[in-house]
């Protein structure tokens, strides 16, 4: 990997993150900076926490403990597309179950696993804050709600190309 | 102010905790503490180990209070009235969390090093019940080593966090800390990496289990087969202050110096710990007192034995009692405490 | 009767140009030109509005508590981490219309004399976030934000700031660790937040819901906003509705309609999907205890339950539930209760800090054992195990997410035992996809 450093455009906006609280009070820009830093490297790999943390001033065992306790960054390697569906109660009742079974079996993998082309990941996440338009998922910022097994196999046909 | 716990009074100065005054009566009052401990700022309110219930909230307003509260955290209000080994509900809830603490932990007291020193072997045996109710698989972990001398044993790790505010508080550097979260939470460094800097040795003697053991110590002796002895040696970095630990002419291991309460008096350095095992390192000072009913003192040093404030008849009755499948109607009578420091 | 939604439909209302079209920001001008601080909080004392997160404390009290010493910073922030399973009123209404968030921001933080204030969005929406980021853009670039608002001398910042996906970040002293880039672990109370919130200053967390609501109490008056409901249950509420009902969404209610109609009327849910019956509703969010058909239309007494805090609740736990976020999940009889409860049991499991031992342990100790259930593997002591395991959670945690995992598993067992037993003693019937025990005489059956 080439060296860690965020495009001069970040590390403005990375400024500006850091200007929102009062002086001395930077680390609690940890949670965006670690957004910014997913996006930009797709996971949090130890090298970019650790970017993160002298971006903040503060020791690297404290952005793994942050970045660990929150389940939206991967700490491990993921796929292109992780997909990201809601396994709660709400999205099961409206048949989340049989879409995620054919969403698993469509891609031939399982829960936390990545295609072997690494196109795909899929995550299992609690409730999405969608309840009413499920079953869902999630692809980085994307909502994909009301889904049915049809919709699902639109979705990967479209990211596949 | 006045405050009332278990039907003794005293008094104590605003600020105190319910832990701290129950402690001041003695250890036949105080609660259990498996995550405070009073030298780590910061510390406590995690195990629920110690929660009591208040039955006046204070002189003022004396309505009880709704929950039971955490002794460790909670700050004595003048007139305030405590159950803790009288009150039915508390020994209940303790009870519960005994069975919580030992759910994902292993049952290898056997080969663990802290067993006969391990605060949850005692929790359990003074607030437990003697069956399981449990048949899921635990959670487990594979032991690593955090540096040359410490050993992690995740599995047996009851998530005090005392370790990670001793490296907060003592050493100068935390490289550990708590990873992920809920019951797969774990101490760790998350990359490999030792804890090396010169007071990183305390993280051992404030585990309340044996999830940080010492590995120049590691199956050398189970505890109540080495006497322990107070020394102190010539430092610079600390005070020198210490326990030294005997099997037979040797000294198999170095320790901070404990309290009643298991709590370090004086926080000691890795060399005194790590490196310093003859017995010409030390100026020794004499078998440390060694306090309550630890099997530590079993068959050794009567003459030093802190006698518990209890008296030996009602303790005999009270084993008696635990032997016989923990029946707790003992815990109603009143300690006969000496009445004149006490109002 | 819409106070927060009524303009929602309203093409391009999340533009700020729109939103000002149809009234919006007259109550930042009404507050910071006529009205002093305390005016805006007595309103809000006036108008009963209580907390719409799901503690329904009463907002204006909790603002009366901020301290207030001279010379330390006071921080609104507002709890925008909603992630109670049933519940998405918060979603829909900052994805909708922005500004009415904003609004009520500027209108609340001019009441505590915040001068910073916070919006903590969940990080899975972070397309909500985008929505907000540049609705405050907007708001800046008209002087409703920054310094000098409108020439009245008062000066406020608004910023967002996202989450990690924690659902414990919406317990208030857990959201100010995560928003001080710490890990969301709650805090012991005392101190609360009023006087040792944000960095130790004091700080107010409330719901988008209440802090939305404070708009419309302060252009038309805390009376009137406590003229629309029933008792102590005013104004509107937001209700999130979803499972088997025709119309899933979110609904804006007077409080005080009964939960019949909001279940079968056309305005609201539409009724159970065609040729299905009303088995069991979760009325508010996953963590309040499910009630069968029959104790949710009436309670135990007999009368029309209705949609306010005290008629949900009446009957205590024992035929009772609780309003809480208005997470409004409805089952027909395809439902499958232990599977249902094995959904939130294992999000309590997923979603508990580990902080402290009772919810740790305990968590993942029901999660398992109603999944051994679920799968043909309980055996049929393990359901008092389990109402016991709820009730040594309950009430010995830091924070309120031990109660909110122990409740619906005891709620669970309390209303359809038979459910659990059923899945024991037929772990070959019940393990079958789409099993459903089919409970003699109940009314869903009929």
């Amino acid at each position: 990997m080439s060296k860690i450093v965020f495009p001069a455009e970040t590390l403005e906006l990375v400024k500006k993150i850091i200007a929102r609280y009062p002086e001395g009070k930077q680390k609690s820009a940890i949670l965006p900076i670690l957004h910014l830093a997913q996006a930009e490297w797709k996971w949090c790999s130890p090298e970019v926490m650790d970017y993160v943390g002298t971006l903040m001033s503060i020791s690297p065992i404290e952005v793994y403990e942050v970045a660990s306790f929150y389940t939206m960054f991967h700490l491990e390697p993921v796929g292109e597309h992780v997909i990201e569906y809601c396994r709660t109660g709400p999205c099961c009742l409206m048949g989340g179950v049989e879409v995620y079974d054919h969403l698993k079996k469509r891609l031939k993998i399982n829960t936390g696993e990545t295609t072997k082309d690494g196109k795909f990941t899929i995550k299992e996440v609690e409730c999405l804050a969608a309840c009413g338009w499920g079953p869902v998922f999630q692809i980085r910022e994307k909502y994909y709600m009301h889904l049915t097994n049809e919709k699902v196999d639109q979705i990967i046909d479209e990211l596949s190309k | 102010m006045k405050v009332t716990i278990d039907n003794i009074t005293l008094e104590v100065e605003p600020g105190t905790t319910i832990m701290q005054a129950a402690r001041m009566i003695g250890p036949e009052v105080a609660p259990p503490a498996m995550c405070y401990y009073e030298p780590l700022k910061g510390s406590g309110g995690k195990c629920r180990a110690c929660l009591v219930k208040v039955t006046a909230g204070s002189e003022k307003d004396p309505r009880p209070m709704p929950k039971l509260v955490p002794a460790c955290i909670t700050a004595v209000q003048d007139g305030m009235i405590v159950e803790n080994t009288v009150n039915e509900d508390v020994l209940e809830t303790r009870k519960g969390i005994v069975e919580f603490l030992l759910l994902n932990h292993p049952l290898d007291c056997p080969v663990c090093d802290q067993a006969g020193e391990c605060h949850l072997q005692d929790f359990s045996f003074e607030h437990g019940v003697s069956s399981t109710r449990t048949v899921e698989e635990r959670n487990t972990f594979e032991p690593t080593d955090l540096g040359p001398n410490i050993q992690l044993h995740m599995n047996r790790c009851i998530l005090c966090y005392r370790c990670v505010y001793t490296a907060d508080q003592i050493t100068d550097g935390r490289v550990h800390g708590v990873m992920n979260r809920g019951d797969h939470a774990e101490i760790s460094t998350y990359i490999e990496k030792a804890i090396d800097n010169d007071f990183s040795g305390n993280v051992i003697d404030v585990c309340p289990v044996g999830a940080l053991t010492d590995k120049t110590y590691r199956f050398k002796s189970r505890v109540w087969f080495s006497k322990p002895v107070d020394a102190h040696c010539e430092c610079s970095k600390c005070s020198g202050k210490a326990t030294i630990w005997y099997k037979g002419e040797e000294v198999i291991r170095v320790t901070g110096r404990k309290n009643m309460w298991g709590e370090v008096t004086d926080f000691i350095c890795n060399g005194c710990r790590f490196d310093k095992k003859k017995t010409a390192d030390w100026v020794i000072e004499g078998p440390t007192n060694v306090s309550r009913h630890s099997v530590i003192s079993a068959n050794k040093y009567g003459a030093n034995l802190i006698k518990p404030a209890f008296p030996v008849l009602q303790a005999a009755r009270d084993y008696k009692q635990i032997n016989d499948d923990r029946d707790r109607s003992f815990v109603g009578i009143q300690p006969a405490l000496p009445k004149s420091k006490k109002k | 009767m819409k106070i927060l939604t009524e303009h929602i439909d309203v093409p391009n209302i999340d533009t700020i140009d729109v939103f000002m079209k149809h009234g919006g920001y007259s109550a930042v001008k009404k507050a910071l030109k006529k009205m002093s601080p305390d005016e805006v909080t007595e309103e809000v004392k006036k108008s009963g509005l209580r907390g719409r997160g799901g503690a329904g404390f009463p907002m204006g009290m909790k603002w009366s508590f901020l301290a207030k010493p001279e010379g330390v910073p006071r921080y609104l922030v507002c709890n925008a981490d909603e992630s109670e399973p049933g519940t998405f009123k918060d979603h829909y209404l900052m994805w909708k219309s922005p500004h009415t968030l904003i609004e009520g921001m500027i209108v609340s933080s001019f009441a505590l004399g915040a001068n910073t204030s916070y919006i903590y969005v969940r990080g899975e929406l972070m397309y909500v976030i985008a929505i907000l980021e540049k609705a405050i853009q907007e708001a800046y670039d008209k002087g409703l934000l920054g310094k000098n608002i409108l020439g009245s001398g008062y000066d406020l910042d608004l910023f967002v700031q996202p989450g990690g996906g924690a659902y414990i970040c919406g317990e208030e002293t857990a959201l100010l660790e995560s928003l001080e880039g710490k890990r969301g672990n709650p805090r012991n109370k005392p101190p609360f937040p009023a006087v040792k919130g944000l960095w130790q200053c004091p700080t107010v967390v409330n719901n988008v819901e209440s802090i939305a609501a404070t708009s419309w109490i302060v252009n038309n008056g805390g009376d009137a906003y406590a003229a629309i409901g029933v008792g102590r249950s005013t104004g509107t509420k937001l209700i999130s509705a979803s499972g088997h009902i025709k119309k899933p969404g979110v609904y804006e209610i007077p409080l005080g309609i009964t939960v019949e109609d909001f279940i079968y009327s056309d305005e609201w849910c539409g009724g159970i999907r065609d040729g299905h019956k009303l088995k069991a509703v979760v009325a508010g969010g996953s963590s309040v205890p499910i009630l069968p058909a029959e104790l949710i239309i009436t309670t135990a007494a007999g009368e029309k339950r209705l949609m306010t805090y005290e008629s949900l609740s009446d009957g205590g736990f024992v035929s009772g539930t609780m309003l809480g976020s208005g997470g409004f999940v409805v089952m027909d009889e395809t439902a499958c209760i232990v599977h249902n409860t094995l959904t939130f049991a294992k999000f309590y499991h997923h979603e508990s800090c580990g902080q402290c031992s009772p919810c740790r342990e305990g968590t993942g100790w029901m999660d398992k054992v109603i999944n051994r259930i679920e799968h043909g593997q309980g055996r049929i002591e393990d359901i008092d195990l389990l109402v016991d395991v709820a009730k040594k959670i309950e009430g010995n945690t830091i924070c309120p997410l031990g109660d909110a995992a122990a409740w619906p598993v005891a709620a669970a067992i309390r209303h359809f035992r038979d459910e659990f037993e059923w899945h024991i003693e037929h772990p070959e019937l019940a393990t079958k996809p789409g099993a459903v025990f089919m409970r003699k005489g109940a009314s869903w059956t009929k």
